[in-house]
């Protein structure tokens, strides 16, 4: 099978080892991976913020360079969100401004194909062992949009917990938002920082060594959180827990 | 603190204090997520909540699609069964109509059950301005009063408030407004209660007039309904001699099998409880029983303008259960006051915008004040997607378009204080279009990432981010110069 990588422009830019390790464990996994050199931004940050219009060609975009794969796999919860949830959305607000079914039809090819990286695994992979190793105390935060808006329910728990050594500690009030929603961390500073200080106090009562989230957005948030109240934990990806073996251990 | 919430700072602004009240959070932090976790336990007792949800819902936008025409019913069996209707267009309209109707009476007070729609149009300003004291017998609404406060909950009003500052509140204003408090009033529920009973008590045995609301008015019959816990609102809709009901307008349902659906999921979603305690009818004036005379006030004040929005309507599907502002977590951290409206919450941040329009300050700045986390659309009994309505709303503050004002047709310009964030999506966008844009500015990131301040304060928005989280590193090299360079590892 052969699938492209929609690594967001959040990875791309600042999380390059999410990237190399989803290649790697799909690679792991028999998966051909493709990494469409064109691709940019799903543009979740304009549409969230109000900039609907700006948000269209973004979209038309993403069309253009994943139309053609079998299935977009993207290890983001929010931006697997902003295209299964909300690009059909972009299409019917379009055609209810009398703008027709263009763009409703460019982007119906690429909403069905898009999964977030835990839900290929398990839905389409069929798989939950993994064949990962990673001997340390984790506690698992389930994003708001790839808990609400994805659905992804206890697929990345069930992953985690076939890890060999790797002990999962539940965490209190884990449904609840960290804080980020990406403006609003900006525009709402104060309620924001106050969200993501008790998502790092409930995170440190685990006594877990490692947070892990399917969002590298969110875990920047949180990590930002962590490293400024001193705390001990790391924000790490589900991706690279998941492509760590025996052989080749992530830190 | 004044009793209305007019010339409101932004929600920002507003909401800094609260996050900085430890007190304050406690109160909202404990009360919030007692109600969470008992609703979250009522829901699941019932084997069809989805279905409920489904039929709450379709109800509600079959009313609200044919809403003309349920209101021409609903004023044809009111006034079959002796009452008198009176259509508001807007707050003034309704307090003027309202002033007149207790002025007639000869009357200078009344008594109030817990209405939210007088509180939205300030009704007890406006008739102390007209000479006529307006008295609430809610008891959370009791304290609000007292305390010369304003609600912060929807049904809790002084959920901000615990035992000590209601004692305080008691033993210090009762007096001025009628019977006062007991000598050595303390903090225990049972005397704080017992207080409240007897100092209301006085007020309906003299009250002529009652003002309330209504949960919702049942077209084919022209019945209200109002439900409440305490039995207080009874009082006031059946001992007056004249009862005048201020109800907006989305508040009719066709039928009395319609209420089914809303009967049980109303206390469920609210208190958590099976069933609501009082539950209160009345149709009409009848004979010998209950008030005289009754008047029907049905107010507009922005709702046919929302119903014209065919993304923002659904706001009106709102039932008032709160169980939007119990999930919330920027209003358990934010309180109920900085939504600058006797609506707070999620629901508040859809539904002030439509009803009072983006032009303040406040209003722009509340469609802003979600994470849009997703929590409140999921608890949500009438599934009204409020996160998909704050986008809405936040394209209409930064891109500015058609909406319905006062019935009319009008365009809106983008609202002030927005240039420089479109500008910068205007340029992300153009830069988005164009890998290689990108790819220049992933690489001059990478070369200057040492001089990348992690902690130090970044200037204009980013200030807020860097002064309570530190920012991640650049890393050298972005994934897509890794994978051009080794093709995916292969290399
Ligand atoms: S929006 Fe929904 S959850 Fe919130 S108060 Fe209204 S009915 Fe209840």
């Amino acid at each position: 099978m052969r699938v492209a990588l929609f690594l967001t422009c959040v990875n791309d830019t600042l999380y390059p080892d999410t990237g190399r390790a989803v290649v790697k464990l799909l690679t792991r996994l028999g998966v051909e991976v493709d990494f469409p050199m064109a691709q940019t931004c799903c543009g979740q940050a304009h549409y969230n913020t109000g900039y609907r219009h700006e948000t269209e060609p973004m979209a038309r975009h993403f069309s253009d360079v994943f139309g053609e794969y079998e299935a977009i796999v993207t290890p983001s919860g929010s931006c697997g969100a902003m295209v299964r949830e909300l690009y059909p959305r972009l299409g019917e607000r379009a055609r209810a401004e009398g703008r027709g079914d263009g763009l409703a039809t460019a982007l119906a090819p690429v909403v069905p194909k898009t999964y977030e990286l835990t839900e290929f695994l398990v839905d389409v992979l069929g798989v939950t062992d993994v064949g990962a190793c990673y001997p340390h105390k984790v506690t698992y935060h389930p994003t708001c949009h790839g808990l609400r808006g994805l659905g992804l329910g206890d697929r990345p728990r069930r992953l985690l917990q076939a890890v060999k050594g790797l002990e999962l500690v539940e965490l209190p009030g884990a449904e609840e938002c960290c804080g980020f929603g990406g403006t609003f961390s900006l525009k709402n500073a104060d309620v924001s920082a106050a969200m993501g200080a008790d998502k790092v106090r409930n995170a440190e009562s685990t006594g877990a060594e490692v947070l892990c989230a399917a969002d590298n957005s969110c875990l920047m948030h949180i990590g930002g959180t962590m490293a400024r109240l001193s705390t001990e934990m790391r924000p790490v990806h589900i991706a690279e827990i998941l492509a760590s073996t025996e052989e080749e251990p992530a830190a | 603190m004044s009793g209305t919430f007019v010339g409101m700072p932004a929600f920002p602004k507003a909401a800094h204090e609260a996050v900085n009240n430890p007190t304050l959070r406690g109160n909202l932090r404990h009360a919030t997520h007692t109600i969470r976790a008992k609703r979250e336990k009522a829901v699941a007792e019932v084997s069809d909540w989805a279905e409920l949800r489904e039929a709450g819902k379709r109800i509600k936008d079959h009313t609200l699609r044919h809403l003309d025409d349920y209101l021409v019913q609903l004023e044809e069996s009111v006034t079959a069964a002796g009452g008198i209707v009176h259509w508001a267009a807007d707050a003034d309209e309704a307090n003027r109509i309202v002033t007149e109707l207790v002025k007639a009476t000869g009357e200078s007070e009344v008594v109030k059950v817990k209405s939210m729609a007088t509180q939205e149009i300030g009704l007890n300003e406006a008739l102390e301005a007209a000479g006529i004291h307006a008295y609430e017998t809610d008891l959370a609404e009791l304290i609000v009063q007292l305390g010369k406060d304003r609600p912060s909950h929807i049904l809790v009003p002084a959920i901000h408030r615990n035992r000590g500052e209601i004692r305080d509140i008691f033993a210090k204003e009762m007096s001025e407004w009628g019977r006062p408090a007991p000598e050595g009033l303390t903090d225990t529920p049972a005397e704080l209660a017992e207080a409240a009973r007897l100092h209301l008590r006085e007020k309906f045995l003299r009250a002529k007039v009652g003002v309330s609301g209504a949960n919702f008015m049942v077209a084919e019959t022209g019945t209200l309904v109002v439900v409440e816990s305490e039995g207080n609102g009874r009082m006031c809709l059946t001992l007056p001699e004249t009862l005048i009901s201020v109800v907006g307008i989305e508040k009719i349902v066709p039928t009395w099998r319609d209420l089914e659906v809303f009967l049980q999921t109303l206390p469920r979603s609210s208190t958590a409880e099976r069933m609501n305690p009082y539950t209160s009818t009345w149709t009409g004036t009848t004979d010998g029983d209950g008030p005289k005379t009754f008047h029907l006030v049905l107010l507009d004040n922005g709702r046919t303008d929302t119903l014209a929005d065919e993304v923002g309507r659904q706001a009106l599907r709102c039932i008032r259960c709160s169980a939007c502002l119990n999930v919330c977590p920027v209003y358990e951290r934010a309180g109920g006051h900085a939504y600058g409206s006797v609506y707070p919450g999620p629901i508040g941040a859809i539904l002030s915008p439509q009803l009072r329009g983006t032009a303040s300050e406040i209003d722009a700045s509340l469609p802003y004040a979600s994470s849009l986390c997703g929590a409140c659309y999921e608890v949500c009994p009438v599934a009204i997607d409020i996160p998909e309505v704050l986008v809405h709303l936040r394209e209409r503050v930064v891109q500015g378009g058609e909406v319905t004002r006062e019935g009319n047709k009008v365009v809106l310009k983008p609202a002030k204080g927005h240039a420089a964030e479109r500008a910068a999506m205007r340029a992300a966008r153009w830069a988005f279009a164009r890998p290689g844009a990108v790819r220049a500015g992933q690489r001059l990131a990478s070369r200057t990432r040492r001089l990348h301040p992690r902690r130090l304060p970044l200037p204009g928005p980013g200030k807020a981010w860097s002064e309570t989280r530190d920012l991640p590193p650049v890393p050298a090299e972005p994934f897509r110069d890794w994978w051009q360079r080794t093709q995916g590892g292969a290399k």
